[in-house]
Parts: C-alpha cells; structure tokens; sequence
C-alpha cells in the first residue's frame, strides 16, 4: 500500500511522507489533528480575553454601551463583509487543489490574501481615528468623553484593542500562512492526493475569520445605537 | 508468535554489546559535532537537550532557595534586605515552576520514552519538537536576564495590581519570558497528543498503553487547555504596566481579582502537569520492580483523565480569602476536596501492586515508595487546604508552602529522580553505581522531610509566608528546616556526579536490565536514532509479568531476581 502507486506526483516534489510515518495516511491525521489541537489552544487564547469581556460587560453596562457606539459599525460590517468572502475564496482554493484546478487554486490564494490585506487596510483606518479621537487606552486617553464612565469606558477600548489587536495579529500571521501555501502551490505540492497543507492552512483562516464573526456583534453591535449616543 | 522484532540484537534482551570493534549504530554515536546536537529533530536527542538545560535551571533555583534558608536561619534579617528576599522567593518559583517543574519529566522523559512506548520512530512533529526547546531556551534567556539586572519581586504569581502598576521590578521582561516559555509546553502538548492519537504502533489500543503514556497524555491536556490562558492573562498584565489599560487596575475600574480568576485557572491545573507525569514514572518502577501488572490499570488511567479534567474546576481554591463569593467558594471546597479520590485511587492501587508481588528495593523503587508517602502526606493536606474554614487560617503561611512542597518535590521531584534512574542505562546504555545512588535517595528523603515538615508546623502556628524576619519563637523549627535544605542540597548534589561519572565508567546495560515489560526495554540501550528497526506489532497488554522464573546467562549488568520472564514483549 505505497501512497505513490495510484498517481504520480510533479517533478521536483520531494516524497510525501516523513521518515517517522508508516505511510502518507497517517501522516495526513497526524497533520490534520495537530491543526484542530492548534485550534483549539487558540480558542482558549482568545477564551480569556472574552472572559474579560463578559465580566466587564456584566459590571458596566451602560459604559460598555457608551463606548460601543464610538465605533464605527459601518467599517466593522465592511470588515466583516470582507471575511466571509475571504473564507469563500479560501475553500474555493482548497477545492481547486482536490480537483486540480491550478488556475482555480492559485488565483483563490490570491484573492484570499488581497482580502485579508484589504480587512488590515480598514483595521489601520480605524485604529488611526480612535488614535485621533483620544479614544486609546493610555495617557492621552479622553475620560471626559463619557461623563462619568469614562474609566470604565477606557476599559471597553482596552478590551476592543487588546482582541481585535490579538486578532488582527492573527490576520497578519494568517498572511505569512498565505505567501507559504501560494509558494507551495504553485510548485505543485498540492495534488488531489496530497492537498492537506493547504487544506489545515484553510482550517486556520477560516478560524481567524470565524473569532471576528465573534468580535463584530460582542463589540460593534451589541447594545450599542440605542443609547441616542450613536452615529 | 506475539513479537515480530526481529533483529538478532533484540533477540536476548541481556545481551550487551562488545566493547572492542565495530561500534554498534545509537542515536548518541549518530554524529558529535554541535549541528547534530543543535539541528537535531530526533526526539531522544532533543530530550537530552531539555535534560541539560532543566539541571541549569534546577540548580539556579536550588542557588535562590539555598539563599532563602541560609537567612531564615536567624529570626532577624541579617544576610539579605526585605526586598532582596521578595526578589530571591519569586525567582526560586519562577524558575523551579516555569523552567524546571512543567517541562521535567514530559519534556525529558516524555519526550526520550513516549515515541518509544508506543512503537513510533519519532513524535508526530519532530521540528516543531525541536522548535519548542529552542522556545524553552528563549525563555529561559529573559529569566536569566531578569535574574541578572535585579529580578523581579511580585511572586511568581504576578499578583495584580502589585505587579501592573506598584512593582519597580523588571515585571514586563519576565512576563515576556513566562509567555514564550509557555508556547514551548503548548507545543510540546500539542506534539504528545497527536502522538499518542495517531502514532500508535499496529495492535496497541489505548488500553495496552503504559500508564506513563496515559499520565503524558492527560498532562499534555492540561497544557494544551491551560496554558494559553496564562499567555493571555500574562499579556494583559503587560499592557496594563506599558499603557495603563485599566483591566485589572481598581483605581481604573478594574478588578484585580479578575486577574487571580484567569491565572488561577491555569496555574491550578499547572500543578496537575507538575504531579501528572510523576504518577506515569510510579506506575512504571513499581510495576517492574513488583514484576506485577499494575493493580487496577483502568483505575489509574480513568483517574488520570478525572484528575486532568477536575483539574480545571478547582481555581476558586485559591480566592476564598479575595473577595470570592462564598457560594462559589463552597463549589470549588467540594470539587477540590473530589479531586482526593483520583489520586487516591492511584495511590491504593499502587499500594495493591506491592501485595505478593517480587519487590526488589533497587533506587528507582526507593524513589517511588518515598513518592507515595510524600505525595499522600501532600495531598491530605491539600485537602485540608480545600476546606475553607481551614484555609482562612492556614492561608498565605507556611502550611501552604509545606503542601505544595510536598506533591511539587516530595511528588514531582522524587517521581523525576526515580524515572531518571529507572531509564538512565535506556538513555546512554549505562548502569549508575546503586549504593550511591541508594544512599542519594535517602540523603533526599531525609533532607526533604527535615526540610519540610517543620514547615507544617510553622505554618500551623501561623508564620507567615515571604516574610525574611520572623519572632525568635520560630526559630528552632527554621533551623531544622535550613539544615535539612542542607542535607537535600548534597542528596541533589550526589547523582550529578555519580551519573556523570556513570557516563564513562559505569557498567554497560543491557537492553533490558530491569527485566521489565514495555516496548522500550525490547530494543537495545541506547537505542539507534529510528528506535526501532522494523515498527513492532503489539498483541500483549501492558506490564505482562510473566510468573515462571528464569535465570538468565550472559555478560552484562545480570538482573539478581530471578523471578521474570526474559523473552523480549510486544
């Protein structure tokens, strides 16, 4: 039961399984599960920061709501626009690599890679008029912005800053990923056969995407508007 | 016909190789140069490298808390300023928790065995094992830094807001080193868990595993789950010192205790990851030197799951005295006083292994029988901790620090020393001199509980704890605990040598010098870089001692009881 024997791989490929594997099968699980173990470390990363939320939000209501609406849920809705195409053009690649479409998977990876710079572009501009608007946690921080809430309004920013910060590490992470499979693509090394690099790579985009499906309501959204405070 | 290993070298496990011509293949002889160490991605050689790195950090640990009894020695402060000793008590716990107590025996043993247990060539990701010690390394290159530029004083909790906004220590370096350190036992646990899923060799179920398998699984766990908290929680705790961001600064609106709720969460389980794997290392050395099956194998392992997992429902242990709702409290009082029953299953079970078995008292079995009576006297003492009504008066003394000194060294370290022991002639196909090594680990026993014990007292009495000065009244219980530091230090002292001497000069082993069960005794010692030269086909359960004696005849290092199969298992 060798792996290679039913097709043949490009020139120049090394051979699909590592030295410590019986055979590419095993190899494929042992990749795939450590990406779904990867993932759910992240969650608990992210699981403490939306602790921290939860409790705050149940302390300071009103104040979280107050902060909210200072952001603007028309660039997040954008954002999250973004995303969700992102994540389509994602498994689009990867099904251009089962079906071996070149053309198809390489061109996803493209798009993909665009959109996730396209999410870090609006990111900057948001994060540059909270800047201007003293509204980042810090010495220039304006308390007086909230009347009496403002402490605990600069709590809300922090959180906002510290999770959508993390997350937009993440996106930037997420790209690197990219570059790697689009190098890795484009030599051949995803076939039908052996398509599990760009397929775990996928696994974790589509995580990243999914924390901001997460972020845009927790932050953007929820309560916010309906103070009278809002845009 | 149950063992398909069938290389004539794995035919007589007692057969040791000559020491004139051609040298034998090993992993050890597989390259000298420092790339072949540096660049390595063999598991057995990585586990050598976190073996010298760990003994670094031990013994810098050892230098703190030797500086730490030499002035409680006296009830006045005399050698040190209150600040120097806030300094030497959190670098101690720093380094001992961080560098050397979660990374000891997964990363060492764990990481040498578990591949070979479970019949794999390697861990599922070799790189990313390699990747982890140099994380390790980078870690431990900010917490020499600290060390060396003034420490840091918080305690090795960085307990807020002390730490995010009062501390003038070097807060945020260290912070940066506990967080990268972590992403090294995040790996490592990520690597043990595919491992074990997926890197099984043919016919070994999950319940033929050794029990030291099952403890690294469960542990990896832990780190898996636990660990990422801390890097978040650590983090926050930076931004807090860097740009004042309020969460956990109550002059800001924020809630200190939020902070003891996200570190607790996974620092409590963290210290399951500290006894965990030493639980594995018992099971094994009694098992072998009671050539008895384990008594009740799914017990241990069911309880190490239930101990892993209970783990995580405990933290609120620590906040019954910090403003913690006292119905929470009462939830987490039971749950901690529960987590009692699985590790009392283990240690009953161990206790059974004893009955009729053939014990033989070599040093790994001294090691594992002071495990138990240490551990169990921690761990009922934990469960005084559990109550909360006791705790409010034992909290924040040296009754704590006596209890988790007792599960952490009593536990962790003796399980540590004994698994070293155990699989020292596996690791560099060497025996250790035993009478030394037995009087090492009586030396250690001795030292710990003259160390320790009296701390009990202290803290019962209710000293204090991270206090340089105490009333003179305390001072005959705090010399007993200095000169019993004293004699631990040479019991720790001892096995440096005597295994570094045993590197050259010891007797060489054979594949199987305990006549023990495990498919890591069925290949030669050391063994060669893929472990194994033909993956073997498990049909036998774990620890199967056979009953019928049989004495074996070769060179070599000769097992003295005669009462163990010899023919090689899988």
């Amino acid at each position: 039961m060798t792996p290679l024997s039913d097709h043949v791989l490009p020139a120049g490929v090394p051979p699909p399984t590592a030295h410590h594997f019986i055979d590419l099968h095993q190899q494929e699980e042992a990749e795939k599960l450590g990406m779904w173990t990867f993932l759910i470390t992240e969650v608990m990363f992210f699981g403490a920061l939306f602790t921290a939320y939860v409790v705050y939000r149940n302390m300071y209501p009103e104040a979280f709501m107050l902060a909210s609406s200072k952001l603007d849920w028309k660039l997040g809705g954008l954002n999250t626009l973004v995303l969700i195409v992102s994540s389509l053009t994602m498994a689009m690649a990867i099904r251009g690599a089962q079906t071996a479409k070149r053309g198809v998977m390489l061109w996803n990876i493209v798009f993909t890679m665009i959109l996730g710079a396209v999410f870090l572009v609006v990111k900057y501009f948001e994060y540059m008029s909270k800047w201007e608007h003293h509204l980042m946690p810090g010495p220039s921080f304006d308390v007086e912005a909230f009347g009496a809430w403002g402490p605990q309004a600069r709590i809300f920013f922090s959180i906002y800053f510290a999770m959508t910060g993390l997350h937009a590490f993440h996106m930037v992470v997420g790209l690197g990923i990219m570059t790697w499979v689009f190098l890795k693509a484009r030599k051949g090394h995803f076939t039908p056969q052996r398509y599990v690099g760009i397929e775990i790579s996928g696994l974790y985009w589509h995580f990243v995407d999914l924390v901001w499906i997460f972020l845009f309501p927790m932050l953007y959204l929820l309560g916010a508007h309906t103070t009278g405070l809002g845009h | 016909m149950s063992n398909t290993i069938s290389p004539a070298a794995h035919q007589d496990p007692h057969r040791v190789e000559p020491d004139s011509g051609r040298e034998t293949s090993t992993y050890l002889n597989n390259g000298y140069g420092w790339k072949s160490w540096l660049f390595t991605i063999d598991h057995k050689r990585i586990a050598i490298l976190y073996l010298v790195s760990i003994s670094f950090f031990f013994a810098i640990g050892g230098v703190f808390a030797t500086l730490m009894r030499l002035e409680l020695a006296t009830p006045k402060g005399d050698m040190l300023q209150s600040d120097t000793y806030n300094k030497l008590f959190t670098m101690h716990g720093l380094v001992m928790i961080f560098f050397f107590l979660v990374p000891s025996i997964p990363a060492v043993l764990g990481n040498f065995l578990m591949p070979i247990m479970i019949g794999a060539k390697d861990l599922a990701f070799p790189k990313i094992n390699l990747l982890s010690w140099y994380i390790y390394v980078v870690g431990g290159a900010a917490t020499l830094y600290v060390a060396l530029t003034g420490g840091v004083d918080t305690g090795w909790t960085f307990y807020t807001p002390y730490s995010s906004t009062y501390a003038n220590t070097h807060v945020v370096p260290m912070a940066i080193g506990v967080f990268i350190t972590g992403f090294s036992s995040i790996l490592t646990g990520l690597n043990f868990i595919v491992t074990v899923h997926k890197m099984r060799a043919p016919g070994l179920t999950w319940f033929k595993l050794p029990l030291f398998v099952w403890a690294q699984y469960a542990t990896s766990l832990i780190m898996v789950l636990g660990t990422p908290v801390l890097a978040t929680t650590i983090l926050l705790v930076g931004l807090e010192r860097l740009f004042h961001i309020g969460i956990f600064d109550p002059t800001l609106g924020g809630d200190p205790v939020l902070f003891q709720h996200l570190f607790w969460f996974y620092s409590h389980p963290a210290v399951y990851i500290m006894i965990l794997p030493g639980m594995g290392v018992i099971s094994e050395i009694i098992s072998c030197f009671s050539k008895k099956r384990v008594f009740g194998y799914s017990f241990i392992a069911f309880s190490t799951l239930a101990i892993a997992v209970l783990g995580f429902l405990v933290w609120g242990h620590h906040l019954f005295v910090s403003s913690q709702s006292a119905y929470a409290g009462i939830v987490f009082s039971v749950i901690s006083m529960l987590v009692a029953v699985p590790s009392a299953v283990k240690v009953f079970n161990w206790t059974a292994t004893f009955y009729k078995g053939t014990i033989e008292l070599t040093t790994p079995m001294m090691y594992a029988v002071g495990f138990i009576g240490l551990f169990t006297i921690g761990g009922l003492t934990g469960v005084f901790l559990a109550i909360m009504s006791v705790d409010v008066h034992l909290t924040d003394t040296y009754f704590v620090v006596a209890h988790f000194h007792y599960v952490m060294v009593g536990g962790m370290l003796m399980a540590y020393m004994g698994g070293l022991h155990f699989w020292w002639p596996k690791m560099f196909g060497r025996m250790y001199p035993e009478f030394i090594a037995k009087f090492a680990a009586v030396t250690i026993f001795i030292g710990f509980n003259l160390t320790f014990f009296p701390q009990f007292l202290l803290g019962y009495m209710g000293m204090p704890r991270r206090y340089h000065v105490y009333p003179p009244e305390f001072q005959l219980l705090n010399i007993l605990s200095s000169a019993g530091a004293s004699v631990l230090a040479v019991g720790y002292m001892l096995p440096v040598f005597y295994l570094l001497w045993s590197l050259k000069w010891g007797k060489k082993a054979s594949a199987n010098p305990w006549g023990a069960k495990g498919l890591e005794w069925t290949i030669p010692s050391p063994p060669i870089t893929h472990n194994f030269e033909s993956i073997p086909v498990v049909t036998e359960e774990a620890y199967a001692y056979g009953s019928e004696p049989t004495i074996t005849v070769g060179p070599g290092h000769q097992n003295p009881n005669p009462h163990y199969k010899d023919d090689p298992i899988v």
